[in-house]
C-alpha cells in the first residue's frame, strides 16, 4: 500500500522509538522568536544543557516589536526585555539571529521562506502555532510550546505520534479576485475549527496547484484555524523555481541531487488517506468572516446568518454570542457596513504579491475619511521590494500608514491595537474576540478586500468593483 | 490499586472552542519568566475594563473559589501555541481538565507541565454539567484506573493515551527521556549529512 506525503516525511525523520506510538522525529529547522523562547533558555541553562544544534536553529524578532520605529525601546519597557533576552540568548549559543537591526528582519514564516531555510521534505517547528505556513513547500511544519522549544534546543528532536490524514482537494479554476485567503476561509467555513484536530492536511488539486509559492504559504498558513497540526503542498516546478538562488537554498553542486530528492515528494496513487474533503474552487466567492472564530465565514454577497439557521445546537449558540460581540443582526449585509480600521499585514498575507494585489485596488485612490489603514510588510525584503515598485507610494499617497516589518495589529501585542467597538477588516487569521485589542471587532478578508474596504469606508465585494480609477486588475 | 491524581472543587466553564487569546491575552506575553500568570487568567472575561472583577463570569463565583478541576466544552485551547495558557490554568490552580476535546499544541503544552488532560463524550460531558447545576462538586481523579470518582461510589471511566499516562506516573523529564536515545540521535545526524548533505 502507498503512502501519503505526510507519512514518507514522517518516516524519514524517526530516530527511534520512545514507547508505545510514541517516536523520537530530528528536526531540520527550529526558528525562534522573543516571545515562546525565553522560558526555554532559562530551562536550559538551569538543567544544565547545551543547543544540540545551533547551526539548525534560526532566529528573529517579531511579535511584540514596534512597526513605527525599528528600535528594541519603541515597545515598551518588559518587550525591550524580551528582545534583549532573544539577542543574549542567540549570542550566547552561537544561534544567528535576524534582529530588529538586520535589514531583513521580518515576520518569521516570512523570512524561513525567503531566506529558503524552508525546504520541501524537512520537519520545521517553531513555537508559533502559524508555523503551519511552511507546509507550502512539501514540509512538516508544525507549531509548539515553550517546553517543546526548550525540547529541541536540547536534543534537535520532538517526540510525536503519526497524525491521522486528510485530504482536500480543491478543484477547478478560482475566479478572478479569489485569491488563496478566500479559498482557506471557505475551506475553514465547511470544516469547522476542529474538523482538522488529530489529522494533518494535504492540499491538492488543480486550483491549489495553480497557486504560487505565496498563495500557498497563506493557504496552509491557515491549516490551524481548522485545528489541523499541519498543512502541506506537495513540492512541484513552481517549489523548485520559488527555492532556486535563495540564500540557504541547496548550492550549485547539490542542487539536482536535491530536487531529485524532492520530486519523491508526493502522495502515492494507492496511498489512503483517514478522510477526504473535495470542493470546486470555481464555486468560490470572496469570503469575509462575521463571527468570532475563523469557521464563522460567508460569502462577502451572503446574509450574516441567523443563529436558528445552524442544526447544530452548538454553533447555533456560539453565532448568536458572536453576533452580539460583533455588534450584527441576523440577515445584515456585510457590504452595509462601516470599517474602522484596515489592517493590511500578519504572516497571512503581507508578502509582496499581497501588497501589489492591495495596491491595484487602491489605485490613485484615498482612504476614506474616518478609516485608520496601515500597511504592515512582512519583512524587509517585502518592504524594499514595494518601495522599489512604487507600491509603497500608492499606499502612502491613499492615505495608508507605511510601517516597518513585524506581526502588529494581528495580535497587538505591540501598541498597534484596534480599539473596543472598532471594526477591523483585517488580512490576518483570527477574529478571537479581543485578538486585535479588548472589544475589538475583526473581519478576516482578503488583501484585495482588505484595500476595497479602506477605499469606501465599508466592506466591498471586490469582485463588483470597477478599475476606471487608475488601479489595475 | 487506586492512586489519585488530584481532587478538589469543579468548576464548570460552559463555552465550546475556548481559544488561548481568551485564556491569557497577549499584554501577559511579554513576560521572561515561567511564573506570574495566575492574575492574567481569562484576563477580558474575570475583570471588567475598569478592572473590577466581572460578577459574572464563573471563576469569580463565591462557590467556586478554590476549584482544582476545570470542566469545559469541546475544542478547549484552540489557537495560539502560547505556553503561557496552560501556565496560567495551573498557576491558578488546575491541575485538572475535563473537556469533549482538545486542541493538539494545547494538550501537549499541558502534559508538558505535568497537567492531566481527560476527553470525554458530548454526552458524558453533559452529564458532567448537569451534576455541576446540583451545586459544587467534589471530584476526585484517579489517573492509574482511569476514573473520574464523583463520590457516592459514582464514577465516569476515561480513555488517554498509555504514553502520556506513563509519564504523568512517573513524572519523567521529557528531555531526559529522549537524551536516552542520544546515541541514534548521533547516528541519524550522520546518515543525514551524507545522503541529505545540503541541509547541514
Amino acid at each position: 500500500m502507498g503512502r501519503t506525503l505526510y507519512q514518507k516525511i514522517y518516516q524519514s525523520h524517526v530516530v527511534g522509538s520512545l514507547n508505545g506510538s510514541t517516536d523520537l522525529l530530528f528536526v531540520d529547522r527550529h526558528l525562534i522568536h522573543e516571545v515562546t523562547s525565553p522560558q526555554a533558555f532559562s530551562g536550559l541553562k538551569l538543567a544544565g544543557r547545551k543547543v544540540r544544534r545551533p547551526d539548525l536553529t534560526f532566529a528573529t524578532m517579531d511579535h511584540n516589536t514596534s512597526t513605527q520605529v525599528r528600535s528594541y525601546d519603541a515597545a515598551g519597557e518588559t518587550s525591550r526585555k524580551q528582545l534583549e533576552a532573544l539577542a543574549a540568548n542567540c549570542a550566547e549559543n552561537g544561534i544567528e539571529l535576524l534582529d530588529l537591526y538586520h535589514p531583513d528582519q521580518g515576520i518569521v514564516h516570512v523570512i524561513g521562506p525567503e531566506l529558503g531555510l524552508t525546504q520541501p521534505g524537512m520537519v520545521i517547528v517553531c513555537g508559533d502555532s502559524h508555523t503551519s505556513t511552511h507546509g507550502a513547500f512539501g514540509a512538516i511544519a508544525f507549531g509548539i510550546g515553550t517546553s517543546e522549544v526548550e525540547h529541541v534546543l536540547a536534543t534537535q528532536t520532538l517526540p510525536q505520534q503519526m497524525a491521522k490524514t486528510l485530504k482536500v482537494e480543491v478543484t477547478g479554476k478560482l475566479s478572478p479576485f479569489v485569491t488563496p485567503k478566500d479559498v482557506i476561509l471557505a475551506i475553514i467555513g465547511k470544516l469547522g475549527t476542529a474538523g482538522g484536530n488529530g489529522y494533518v492536511a494535504e492540499f491538492c488539486g488543480e486550483a491549489i496547484r495553480g497557486m504560487t509559492m505565496e498563495g500557498r504559504m497563506t493557504l496552509c498558513n491557515m491549516s490551524i484555524e481548522m485545528g489541523a497540526k499541519a498543512g502541506l503542498i506537495a513540492p512541484d516546478d513552481t517549489t523548485f523555481a520559488y527555492l532556486k538562488g535563495k540564500p540557504h537554498a541547496p548550492k550549485a553542486e547539490h542542487w539536482d541531487a536535491a530536487v531529485s530528492y524532492w520530486q519523491s515528494l508526493y502522495s502515492d496513487a494507492d496511498a489512503s488517506f483517514d478522510k477526504v474533503v473535495t470542493i470546486d474552487g470555481s464555486q468560490i466567492k470572496p469570503q469575509i468572516s462575521w463571527g468570532t472564530n475563523p469557521e464563522q465565514v460567508i460569502a462577502v454577497n451572503e446574509p450574516v446568518p441567523a443563529p436558528e439557521s445552524f442544526t447544530d445546537l452548538i454553533k447555533a449558540d456560539a453565532a448568536k454570542r458572536a453576533l452580539t460581540y460583533m455588534g450584527l443582526e441576523a440577515g445584515q449585509k456585510l457590504t452595509d457596513i462601516k470599517v474602522d480600521v484596515v489592517f493590511i499585514g500578519s504572516c497571512t498575507n503581507s508578502r509582496i504579491e499581497d501588497l501589489r494585489a492591495a495596491a491595484a485596488v487602491v489605485g490613485s485612490q484615498k482612504v476614506a475619511s474616518g478609516v485608520r489603514a496601515l500597511v504592515v510588510p512582512g519583512s524587509g525584503q517585502v518592504k524594499r521590494q514595494a518601495e522599489a515598485e512604487g507600491l509603497a507610494d500608492v499606499f502612502k499617497n491613499a492615505g495608508f500608514e507605511w510601517r516597518e516589518p513585524g506581526c502588529s495589529m494581528c495580535l497587538g501585542m505591540n501598541d498597534d491595537r484596534v480599539d473596543a467597538g472598532q471594526r477591523c477588516a483585517s488580512t490576518s487569521n483570527r477574529n478571537f474576540e479581543g485578538r486585535q485589542g479588548r472589544g475589538s471587532r475583526t473581519h478576516l478578508v482578503s488583501p484585495a478586500m482588505a484595500a476595497a474596504a479602506a477605499i469606501a469606508g465599508k466592506f466591498v465585494d471586490v469582485s463588483q468593483i470597477s478599475f476606471s480609477e487608475g488601479a489595475q486588475a | 490499586m487506586s492512586q489519585i491524581f488530584a481532587k478538589g472543587l469543579v468548576c464548570p466553564l460552559d463555552k465550546n472552542n475556548v481559544d488561548t487569546d481568551q485564556i491569557i491575552p497577549k499584554q501577559f506575553l511579554t513576560s521572561v519568566s515561567r511564573d506570574g500568570f495566575a492574575e492574567a487568567l481569562f484576563f477580558d472575561w474575570r475583570y471588567q475594563a475598569d478592572g473590577s472583577a466581572n460578577p459574572d463570569f464563573v471563576l469569580n463565583e463565591p462557590q467556586y473559589q478554590g476549584a482544582a478541576i476545570l470542566l469545559t466544552r469541546a475544542n478547549f485551547g484552540c489557537g495560539s501555541s502560547r505556553e503561557h495558557a496552560p501556565w496560567a490554568i495551573q498557576q491558578y490552580g488546575f491541575n485538572v481538565i475535563i473537556a469533549e476535546s482538545f486542541a493538539d499544541i494545547f494538550f501537549n503544552n499541558s502534559v508538558n507541565n505535568g497537567m492531566l488532560l481527560i476527553s470525554l463524550s458530548a454526552s458524558n460531558i453533559e452529564f458532567l454539567f448537569n451534576r455541576c447545576k446540583q451545586g459544587p462538586q467534589q471530584w476526585q481523579i484517579d489517573l492509574a484506573n482511569q476514573e473520574i470518582l464523583l463520590g457516592n461510589n459514582a464514577a465516569v471511566g476515561f480513555n488517554i493515551d498509555q504514553d502520556v499516562k506513563q509519564r504523568l506516573l512517573s513524572g519523567l523529564d521529557f528531555i531526559g527521556a529522549s537524551e536516552t536515545l542520544s546515541p541514534q540521535i548521533t547516528q541519524y545526524e550522520a546518515q543525514r549529512r551524507q545522503n541529505t548533505p545540503w541541509l547541514g
